[in-house]
């Protein structure tokens, strides 16, 4: 590597080799740099510092923290479903306002739930486990969070102003197109993608640079930990998904709103084509929620069973070839639009061979519970039960992978056990199973297990009464998003049993909520470590400071704190008064160059207030593109704007002319 | 602690290219507008091979002011390429000099584009083959705009300040940029002009 030359490059670490203390690890230059280094790293303080933050971990805590508020909303909007089809013709809500709460339900759990809480555990945990100070692109992820919180507020809004969505969360024309649905409610589930796309994409891509750039010297691509592989994957199959949608989107809202006519048959349009551009993304996104959650499979099963997870490469070429095939299956949501045969079977076979991936992973778990030694807390008992949840649900999705039994089923009751087994099993058990893992490290507290128990019991038995019974029920005929039934259909008592089933999974809910706000004020206090797990986010206090890390690591191997880490060098020289970031090589991690972050600043949040002004604006005319952009541009300025540092222009280039600035390593 | 270090004090401050996190975040932005321009592409096709006509009932866009703007964008990567280089190796005039040039590439090519709009023969709210292909340029349009208004600030800066080394950084990535801008132009242009001469 010739373009290292030249630069006294540290790359080769040799723990074995005697050295001299370093008089920079003197604990009292130590405890001196750690409190230099909080004040430099301090998101600021009072109301208008509130708006201002970008570390990672409070944007994270943020992120998650209304993840789960909107989870806890389409959780109520769930229950007045039950309520309504608990027995037959029943009258508690309307056809017209079951037909937004159904939409609105689906909705929230896979645009303002599903999604974002998984990249939310990114971006609160990827810096940590990788070592790094802080995530990539501070203050994107800060506006992502602010336009995540708007999507959210703008949704419910305009639901509590009777202009909620109600076309169902994938939202076809021509039913949803100018013709058939007027008003504003399909515009605002349109825009509602628009919002959250724009949250997804960039948190995404600050995903992928910040693993492929910001590693702890040593963790090169095969040490990084599963958890951290599968946010990798996710970020990419965001990035490449997400634009379908937003395709799909923006041609439904144009033919809505300025007459153009992608989906109009008489027009030479064909609404085919936004089934076929949103499933393109839509069932990528079904992976971008599930490997995340595989993820934290492999971390709490490695953890509770004292070992290595088994098969290591094996579960990375899964969660890798998982989305390459994950984009490969979307037609298998369109076989009952008379597609041609050939490409049903060619999706029937791509949709059944996804199940390899997963298999792999599954027998790997296995083998990782028969060799290891187990306990068995809460977080392991969520990892358990998913064994079993999710196995049924995958079961069901090869079913449905079969044309003709798709066909005989298509959008009955079955399809909806199917797709809540494989999401809530998939990944609402593992994650809050990950909740209960990680709370220690997020809060400095520990749940409790005897109410933790008590939660999943419950939850676990509700589940399985809600959604084992929907099976039958869709085999007996009954479609979804009917708003009532008649008595003599005889699904009344399955309907019953679900709805008491619900009741059961809402109490087990509560109580977990319950765990969770005792435990923030009463919990014991956790240790850096208390499960004795092997990653890196163990390896600071228990909730970790605003730099993360003093001193900075260095890694020799997979499970860092499992291999003697009190003999790996650690990383000196980064500066404490200023915000040093550490940038490494993407396949080696190799120390390269030193990076100084961006302060903390308002202008994400201004900038995601001036976007969503405009956003809404252009429901109501097309001129609001034009007038909206005008504040975002200014906005953008203010965020570009540097302030505090930098020198006059004729000055920097006085410096480069005499040589004081660094020479730089020109690139080839 | 007796504890070997890794010494990082005397690495550099910052670098160019992708060893620069500014690359990646370039990079993301590119591949998802790339994607994007391609799912217009493929709903373009898609709507094409729906269509027993295509353009249906109307002459295919003029070419002249299509290709006036493709020479146009192919000359501005001369003064693109020369500002990425003078960036990169800290040439605060050079800079300054090429990216101006580069920018009144832009004008014109915005100037032009109005006469592009109206030499399409169709309007976009006339059928499908109107709303895509003004969807296709209006969309490749918003890029050119945005990368105009953003360059314009970055001269700006580089003008009265306050700038610093890693603005050299921020130079040459606007200008990756602007290749990227540059180069799916090509297809689009392909698929406006060209795809509805050859049914």
């Amino acid at each position: 590597m010739s373009r290292d030359a030249g630069l006294d490059r540290p790359r080769e670490v040799d723990p074995a080799s005697p050295r001299e203390p370093d008089p920079r690890l003197d604990p009292l230059i130590l405890e001196r740099e750690s409190r230099l280094l909080a004040t430099t790293w301090a998101d600021p303080k009072g109301f208008f510092g509130w708006f201002s933050h970008v570390d990672h971990k409070s944007i994270g805590r943020r992120f998650i923290a209304t993840a789960f508020v909107y989870f806890t909303f389409g959780g109520i909007l769930a229950a007045i479903m039950r309520l309504q089809l608990s027995r037959p013709e029943n009258h508690i809500v309307t056809a017209d306002l079951y037909n937004q709460i159904f939409t609105m339900h689906g909705t929230t759990m896979m645009f303002l739930f599903a999604v974002p809480v998984m990249l939310a555990l990114g971006v609160y945990f990827v810096p940590l486990m990788i070592g790094a100070r802080a995530i990539a692109f501070p203050r994107l992820v800060a506006f992502g969070y602010w336009m995540f919180l708007f999507a959210g507020i703008f949704l419910y809004a305009f639901f509590l102003l009777n202009v909620g969505p109600d076309n169902g969360w994938f939202s076809y024309p021509p039913l949803a197109g100018p013709e058939y649905g007027a008003g504003k409610r399909a515009d605002i589930w349109a825009q509602l993608i628009t919002f959250t796309e724009t949250s997804g994409l960039v948190v995404a891509v600050a995903l992928i640079t910040t693993v492929f750039k910001l590693r702890a010297p040593g963790m090169a691509l095969n040490r990084i930990p599963i958890f951290v592989w599968a946010m990798l994957v996710v970020s990419f199959m965001t990035v490449f998904s997400m634009p379908a949608v937003v395709i799909a989107s923006t041609g439904l809202i144009l033919d809505r709103l300025v007459g153009t006519h992608f989906y109009n048959y008489a027009e030479g349009g064909d609404s085919l084509l936004f089934q076929h551009m949103f499933w393109f993304f839509g069932h990528p996104e079904v992976y971008i929620i599930f490997l995340p959650a595989q993820g934290m499979m492999s971390t709490m099963l490695a953890t509770f069973s004292r070992r290595p997870v088994f098969g290591y490469l094996a579960i990375v070429l899964s969660i890798v070839s998982t989305a390459f095939i994950g984009f490969g299956v979307w037609v298998h949501h369109m076989f009952a639009t008379g597609l041609p045969q050939l490409g049903q079977s060619f999706f029937t076979a791509s949709s059944i061979m996804i199940v390899v991936p997963t298999g792999v992973q599954f027998f790997c778990w296995i083998a990782t519970l028969w060799t290891g030694r187990l306990r068995f807390p809460v977080p392991m008992l969520y990892a358990l039960s998913f064994f079993v949840v999710f196995l049924v649900g995958g079961l069901t999705g090869v079913m449905l992978a079969a044309v003709p039994l798709d066909l005989q089923v298509h959008d009955t009751f079955f399809v909806v056990a199917h797709f809540h087994y494989v999401l809530i099993g998939g990944s609402v058990f593992p994650l809050l199973g990950a909740i209960h893992y990680w709370f220690p490290k997020l809060t400095g507290r520990m749940l409790s297990e005897r109410i933790g128990v008590a939660a999943l019991a419950l939850f676990f038995v509700g589940f399985n009464l809600t959604f084992f019974p929907q099976h039958i029920l869709g085999l007996m005929g009954m479609p979804r998003r009917i708003y009532t039934y008649q008595p003599e259909t005889g699904w009344g008592g399955l309907n019953l049993l679900v709805s008491i089933g619900a009741g059961v999974m809402t109490i087990g809910l509560l109580i977990y909520l319950y765990n969770i706000i005792v435990s923030l004020r009463r919990g014991a206090a956790a240790a850096d470590n208390p499960w004795d797990a092997s990653t890196l986010e163990w390896a600071t206090s228990s909730p970790p400071p605003a730099y993360n890390f003093l001193p900075a690591l260095t890694v020799s191997g997979r499970d860092p704190l499992w291999e003697h880490p009190e003999s790996q060098p650690v990383v000196v020289g980064l500066h404490a008064e200023q915000r040093d970031v550490l940038v490494t090589h993407v396949m080696d991690a190799e120390p390269d160059h030193r990076k100084v972050f961006p302060e903390p600043s308002i202008w994400p949040f201004i900038t995601a207030v001036t976007v969503s002004v405009m956003y809404i604006a252009t429901l109501f005319t097309p001129w609001g593109l034009i007038w909206g952009s005008i504040p975002i541009t200014i906005a953008l300025i203010g965020w570009a704007w540097p302030r505090g540092r930098g020198k006059k222009p004729s000055e920097l280039d006085a410096d480069i002319r005499a040589g004081r600035v660094r020479p730089l390593e020109q690139v080839q | 602690m007796n504890r070997a270090v890794l010494d990082v004090s005397e690495l550099p401050d910052f670098a160019f290219h992708h060893r620069n996190i500014v690359w990646w975040g370039t990079m993301g932005m590119i591949v998802i507008e790339g994607t994007m321009f391609a799912m217009l592409i493929v709903a373009y096709l898609y709507l094409k091979g729906r269509s027993p006509h295509w353009p249906p009932g109307h002459f295919p866009p003029m070419l002249l002011w299509g290709t006036v703007n493709t020479l146009i964008l192919l000359a501005s990567t001369v003064p693109n390429h020369l500002t990425k280089r003078a960036a990169e190796h800290l040439d605060l005039r050079k800079v300054r000099l090429w990216m101006t040039i580069a920018l009144g590439f832009g004008v014109a090519f915005n100037i032009v584009r109005i006469f592009e709009f109206k030499s399409l023969n169709v309007w976009f709210d006339e059928n499908a083959y109107g709303s895509v292909v003004w969807t296709l340029l209006g969309f490749h349009t918003a890029h050119i705009i945005t990368d105009f208004v953003d360059s314009c600030v970055l001269l700006a800066l580089l003008f009265i300040g306050p700038i610093e080394e890693s603005h050299f950084v921020d130079v040459a990535e606007n200008s990756m940029y602007w290749y990227f801008v540059v180069l799916s132009w090509i297809p689009i242009y392909a698929v406006i002009y060209i795809a509805p001469r050859v049914s």
